[in-house]
């Protein structure tokens, strides 16, 4: 039997504001329990929010960057539920009319690309947290009113594989808008599953089951993977697949039942009768559409089809708005864009891992790269000592004034190569004999003790054809 | 002596020229409340040692001849929260509340130096018309301690028709200020919606929830009226229309003259007390002789308006409690398992037996499968009431009718019959729903409990109906009668 798969993914996105979405207090991390909370957030008696700006507009940005339509009349609704952490015993979301609705973001899977729709998008606040500990619970209500945006997928998504890559192209679109951190380890994004599988032809979608505890893409490919076999079997064997909640296992890449859904929740969903309804202007609308970025499709495109770069090359530099945008200043500055490309893959990015910050938190400047590569590219360094100059750069040193202090200058003068070459050769007998008894290996120990008489500043290239014009006298 | 049988005008020049010093009125006020509050139960707590602190305060600064309200002590329904001072909505679920943060009417009170001296009674969350609701207290008619104040508001009307403070705050979900000042005798205005802050209301009813001033006069209504209405930045839905100066257009007695007004049929029609008509109808006279024109009108769907209130209210309120969990504050249920327990027992045990119906109700009206039938039905009929309403303001200047179809009732009389108890307010409610300013201002006797005359105005349009109010009290002597404590009028 052939089957067909089917997967939702509902993605929460925490936005970078300062505030909360319906109160004054700061959105900040690490700060002590409840110290980032106030009367709003404890959803104390005869309190009311009040809408920040900053987040309508942060949703708009989205659908904007979304492809999706922006709803321009709408308003809040209340998510009623008890929980501890909730605790006004309803969320402030969007049910009716959320703020953006038919979008698409356009997926590559093994070449083949695919448009991958979204039915909606809304904003809503986050809820507190619990946390237990032997025989007392605590609530923690500073992430309680932290915005958020969810996007919720249409059932396109036909494999584990474009799960990941539509994840990757919304975390990637939503990083270039800037409104979040889009973060999965850090929690700023997240990611509810949910898969069903049918037969092919089968009208009917099969039942669907969710997943939770997939923390990053990775385990939601693999727990998708997992769980789309799982239900293929069930049904190969004659079974019903359950309507149930599951939980990734990381250790074992297996899921795992967690419950058995009955019937659906009812949330009571009604109009947020404290907060006005959103009117959204034209001229609001066209003011944010001005200010977006050129998105990471758009650059890639030009990456691979104006500055010749792979579109493997395209992929990693514009995995963040922040590496993207200091490739383009770097090439703007005149850096040959290849070697540009492959410095930020390549010592920026472990330089980055090293130390386990993001570019814009270094001392590196567009202007330092830039002018180390063009350092090179004239030959005044070779690559070797770019290693050095690389070092100082990210301290913030200028990379020709840097070169200079430290006599970094690389030496292509044959006149004053040709004396050293000559010491070397008459210090080194042996190797001129090996040499002539056809041993190549002994032009590499020769070019070495030139180097090391020049402390690595003679060029290698003009080392080598002074070396073997003298050795093949 | 009372002083309160002078209105705030005097007062004010009293203070002023030191004749009474704001400790010795605040002192005064809180001699009265318990000499008579055993027989009112108006009050469910005072505010003694602060409000003389306060008071020796404002004396000794001495009193801002531009500061109308400055040493006047005034009470506060204890659905408005009080930093620091116990705040119960008359719920056992908030019993020992002490909030940590003031409403913006309290502190806009505070602004203005009036001397806050404690917190009235209240049917249970404001839900109720006869404070029998009160998880603490029955408060009782100030004309007759056999008969309800009315409600919710009835601790707020009770302590001003019986002079222990010449103003208090009420709120007004469905008639909450204008039925208890009608049953009392005294003025109440319901403000428009977004008029007046809700910050620090304690949620019932949210898109129909106004705080309104009660008092025995219409000037000084406008007066207090002035003083805490205007846009809060903590409060979207309230209005940044400019607040007059409401009591300074209040000197002409005369000013309804040209002034047409609509008198609903529907307000005098089957179910209203036949003293109740003859009072509005006297009223329609006496506007009538000092020179408006008073027309026969319709608000044809009024009738659906108590049922389409008890869902929209209902159900608001129903979300509104919930954050009453036991869990951060309030009352908790002791002997839990577990926290289905915790919400169960706390909210059980905590809450009354109206609110508990009122939440059923709510719940129900929202849960999937009955929300458009019920809640969208609900709205829908909403936006109709608001419609008549608009199409008789478009040539009328207000509306006048009855507050309530009965004078006060007895305690005990309706109490085990929430859908007569649910009537009262059929002449109420619709204000509510469309948002406008209602008026509630005494307008005659029967069998000796007052009756109380409705003026339902425009939206932001306060002002023609405390013009139309004064013009109304300084031809009539309504007003001017208080009932004797103690003993039956």
């Amino acid at each position: 039997m052939n089957f067909e798969t089917t997967i939702g993914l509902e993605v929460h996105i925490e936005l970078k504001t300062h505030s909360k979405i319906f109160s004054p207090s700061p959105v900040a991390y690490g700060a002590d329990p409840n110290a980032n909370t106030n009367v709003i957030d404890w959803g104390y008696p005869g309190v009311l929010p009040t809408t920040n700006k900053g987040v309508v507009a942060d949703g708009i940005i989205a659908a904007l960057a979304l492809h999706a339509t922006v709803e321009q009349h709408t308003h809040f609704d209340r998510k009623n539920y008890f929980y501890p952490d909730n605790p006004k015993a309803y969320q402030i979301t969007q049910s009716d009319k959320p703020i953006g609705h038919d979008g698409w973001v356009e997926v590559d899977v093994d070449g083949v690309k695919k448009k991958i729709g979204i039915s909606e998008m809304h904003i809503e606040e986050d809820a507190g947290k619990n946390t237990h500990e032997r025989d007392h619970s605590y609530v923690d209500l500073n992430r309680q009113g932290t915005p958020l945006i969810e996007i919720v997928s249409k059932p396109d998504i036909a494999s584990p594989a474009e799960a990941y890559a539509y994840l990757e192209a919304l975390r990637q679109r939503i990083q270039f808008t800037g409104i979040s951190d889009v973060k999965m380890e850090e929690g700023s994004m997240r990611v509810d599953v949910n898969i069903s599988v049918r037969p092919v032809g089968q009208e009917k979608f099969g039942t669907k089951t969710e997943l939770k505890n997939l923390n990053s893409f990775n385990y939601v490919q693999r727990g998708l993977e997992y769980e789309e076999k799982r239900q293929q079997q069930v049904l190969m064997s004659g079974g019903a697949v359950q309507q149930e909640t599951r939980r990734f296992d990381e250790k074992t890449g297996e899921t795992i039942l967690m419950r058995v859904k009955a019937g659906s929740d009812d949330y009571r969903y009604f109009p947020e009768p404290d907060l006005p309804a959103l009117n959204i202007s034209d001229d609001w609308i066209k003011e944010l559409d001005a200010a977006m970025p050129e998105m990471p499709t758009k650059r890639r495109e030009r990456y691979v089809n104006e500055l010749g770069l792979t579109d493997y090359d395209a992929m990693v530099i514009t995995q963040t708005k922040e590496m993207s945008d200091f490739f383009d200043a770097t090439v703007a500055l005149k850096a040959d864009p290849k070697m540009a490309a492959n410095y930020l893959q390549g010592d920026v990015n472990a330089y980055l891992n090293e130390k386990q910050v993001d570019l814009q938190a270094t001392k590196l400047t567009p202007a330092n790269l830039a002018g180390m590569i063009n350092l090179i590219s004239d030959g005044t360094i070779s690559s070797k000592m770019a290693k050095k100059v690389f070092k100082a750069i990210t301290d913030g040193e200028e990379p020709k004034a840097y070169v200079e202090a430290h006599g970094l200058v690389q030496l292509s003068d044959p006149a004053k190569l040709q004396p050293i070459i000559d010491d070397v050769l008459s210090a080194n007998p042996q190797s001129i004999e090996d040499f002539n008894n056809g041993k190549k290996r002994a032009v590499g120990f020769l070019v070495g003790q030139i180097m090391k008489q020049t402390h690595g500043q003679a060029n290698p290239q003009v080392v080598n054809k002074l070396l073997m014009t003298a050795l093949q006298q | 002596m009372n002083y309160f049988d002078k209105d705030l005008a005097s007062l004010h020049a009293d203070l002023v020229a030191k004749k009474l010093s704001a400790k010795e009125l605040t002192q005064a006020t809180f001699d009265n409340i318990k000499a008579t509050d055993p027989k009112i139960d108006a009050f469910l707590n005072l505010n003694e040692d602060a409000a003389l602190d306060q008071a020796a305060k404002i004396d000794a600064e001495g009193i801002n001849a531009d500061q109308p309200l400055a040493g006047i002590p005034m009470g506060l329904k204890d659905n408005i929260v009080t930093k620091g001072l116990t705040t119960t909505a008359a719920s056992k679920i908030l019993a020992n509340f002490k909030p940590v943060y003031d409403a913006t009417v309290a502190e806009k009170l505070a602004d203005a130096q009036m001397i806050n001296v404690g917190k009235t009674n209240l049917d249970e969350f404001a839900m109720g018309g006869s404070t029998e609701n009160s998880a603490f207290k029955t408060t009782k008619n100030a004309w007759d301690q056999t008969k309800v104040p009315g409600g919710s508001s009835g601790g707020s009307a009770a302590a001003v028709a019986s002079g222990q403070v010449p103003v208090t705050l009420g709120s007004d979900t469905g008639g909450s200020i204008r039925q208890p000042a009608a049953f009392n005798g005294i003025v109440g205005m319901k403000p428009t919606y977004g008029r007046v802050s809700r910050w620090g209301l304690i949620a019932f009813g949210s898109s129909l929830d106004q705080i309104g001033p009660m008092t025995r006069g219409v000037k000084d209504n406008a007066t207090v009226l002035s003083a805490i209405a205007g846009h809060d930045d903590h409060d979207l839905t309230s209005s940044t229309q400019a607040v007059p100066n409401f009591a300074a257009d209040l000197n002409d007695a005369t000013s309804v003259k040209g002034m047409r007004i609509g008198l609903p049929k529907e307000f005098l029609a089957e179910g209203v007390n036949e003293d109740v008509k003859a009072a509005i109808l006297a009223a329609a006279d006496t506007y009538r002789k000092l020179g408006a024109t008073v027309d026969e009108v319709s608000l044809p769907h009024n009738k659906y308006g108590v049922a389409a209130y008890y869902i929209i209210a209902s159900s608001e309120a129903s979300s509104n409690l919930q954050r009453f969990d036991g869990i951060r504050y309030g009352y908790r249920a002791d002997d839990v398992k577990n926290l289905e327990d915790v919400y169960v027992k706390s909210r059980s045990e905590g809450f009354g037996e109206e609110v508990k119906r009122r939440i059923m109700l709510g719940t129900f009206s929202l849960s999937a499968g009955f929300y458009d039938a019920y809640f969208i039905k609900a709205a829908k009929v909403r936006t109709v009431i608001i419609n008549d309403f608009k199409a008789v303001l478009k040539d009328h200047d207000f509306i006048m009718g009855p507050v309530a179809p009965t004078t006060a009732f007895g305690i005990g009389d309706e109490i085990k019959d929430p859908i007569t108890m649910y009537m009262n307010d059929v002449l109420t409610i619709p204000v509510n729903l469309a948002g406008l300013p209602g008026l509630s201002l005494p307008a005659g006797f029967s069998n000796n409990l007052p009756v109380g005359m409705q003026l339902i105005g425009r939206p932001f349009d306060e002002s023609t109906l405390y013009k139309a109010g004064y013009a109304f009290e300084q031809n009539t002597d309504f007003h001017l009668q208080v009932p004797t404590l103690g003993g039956q009028n």
